[in-house]
């Protein structure tokens, strides 16, 4: 266990993070703060007699906290953070390869990496020239926040930067995690089927951007696009929805406007505040 | 299975009461469930008891209280209950609906010595 921030880091192991117990890393992204609300319901102080205590605690809180810790964290630094998330396959590594390729020279930025096992993702990653750290979740289907602030913690990235975190490949659990990004983009490839929106609406739910990756496959295969968005728009009516393929280039343009748009929109936020100090 | 994490978050916070309310031992612990908050609630008892081994909360019970999903609906204005995100009114049809109950994950109380 960690003795700063109590945290039992099991089976996660972050690259170049060696986390030895005797450690002097300073978890300045954790506030520590102790939870105020609960109040006894009864209370004979000095005998072991059982009592209620009420609680009314939301059970993920500790993860908001360290999320709301990095959010403060990416807002100071004026960084745009993407949180993607797919089912394993969907192309989410390819996606970003290309990306990172394409705007290299127009925009800096960095990635986490989540898998449960091997380097081979953030290896990918690093070989376009980008900073990467990986995660490993050893059994864990899912990055949480605390992950993220110690990844933070090795990983190089510059203020005003874009700061892309692929998730593990799952549908379900990431979708309960804030890890204190800007947005969730759910990317979805044809070859899955149109009907998962419905299947896992918690994730679409959650998405503000869905990416339908492998468009040059649709030739070759009966997938109802209009359908698919149809399904999308059904659990969440405000999901954006851009088409593309991540290995012939065709749709990026708009991705790349889209994270463009946005990031200027986060500068915005972040020159006004630097003025404000 | 994120059933396995979410039982860390609530031992973890079982440990911080601990410290602050000053008990020893739990007996039960009651969560509050929403039907649409993406949990298994069957996984969550296969979780509990293996995560609360070796600590504070070692042999407590525990106690799912399950919160039905409710929304109401903006074109007809009733309240209804729903059992997935997307469902559309079963009054009139419309959707989206306004969620105002499901999708809570909340431990609400301790029972502890």
């Amino acid at each position: 266990m960690c003795t700063t921030c109590g945290c039992a880091e099991g089976d996660t192991k972050i690259e170049g993070h060696g986390h030895s117990h005797d450690h002097d890393h300073h978890h300045d992204h954790h506030d520590h703060a102790e939870h105020g609300q609960s109040h006894h319901a009864s209370h004979a102080p000095g005998l072991s007699q059982s009592r209620i205590l009420r609680i009314e605690q939301d059970i993920l809180s500790k993860n908001n906290a360290y999320a709301a810790e990095n959010r403060r964290q990416f807002s100071r630094r004026g960084m745009l953070v993407l949180n993607l998330v797919s089912s394993p396959g969907s192309g989410k590594t390819t996606l970003l390869t290309r990306t990172l390729t394409d705007l290299k020279h127009e925009l800096p930025m960095a990635v986490i990496e989540g898998d449960q096992q091997t380097l081979l993702d953030a290896e990918r990653i690093r070989a376009t020239g980008a900073h990467a750290i990986q995660i490993n979740t050893g059994k864990g289907c899912h990055l949480d926040a605390h992950m993220v602030g110690h990844a933070l913690e090795s990983l190089q990235t510059e203020d005003r930067s874009v700061l892309f975190i692929e998730n593990v490949g799952n549908l379900v659990c990431p979708a309960s995690f804030d890890l204190g990004e800007a947005h969730k983009v759910v990317i979805l490839s044809v070859t899955e089927g149109e009907d998962k929106p419905l299947k896992y609406p918690d994730m679409f739910h959650a998405a503000d951007l869905m990416l339908l990756n492998k468009t040059d496959l649709l030739p070759h295969l009966q997938f109802d696009v209009d359908q698919c968005i149809a399904n999308a728009r059904r659990v969440n009516p405000g999901i954006k929805v851009l088409q593309l393929s991540a290995t012939t280039g065709e749709g990026m343009a708009q991705w790349y406007q889209w994270l463009q748009a946005t990031r200027a929109v986060t500068l915005i936020g972040h020159v006004a505040t630097a003025a404000g100090e | 299975m994120h059933e396995m994490s979410l039982c860390e978050g609530v031992v973890q916070l079982i440990e911080e009461q601990a410290t602050v309310q000053q008990f020893t031992s739990v007996k039960t612990v009651r969560l509050e469930i929403g039907a649409l908050a993406g949990v298994e609630t069957e996984a969550m008892r296969f979780s509990f008891d293996a995560v609360a081994r070796g600590t504070i909360a070692d042999g407590a019970r525990l106690e799912i209280i399950d919160i039905a999903g409710r929304a109401t609906c903006p074109a007809c204005t009733r309240t209804v209950d729903i059992c997935a995100r997307f469902d559309g009114c079963p009054a009139c049809g419309h959707y989206p609906l306004e969620l105002i109950a499901g999708d809570e994950m909340r431990i609400k109380e301790l029972e502890v010595q």
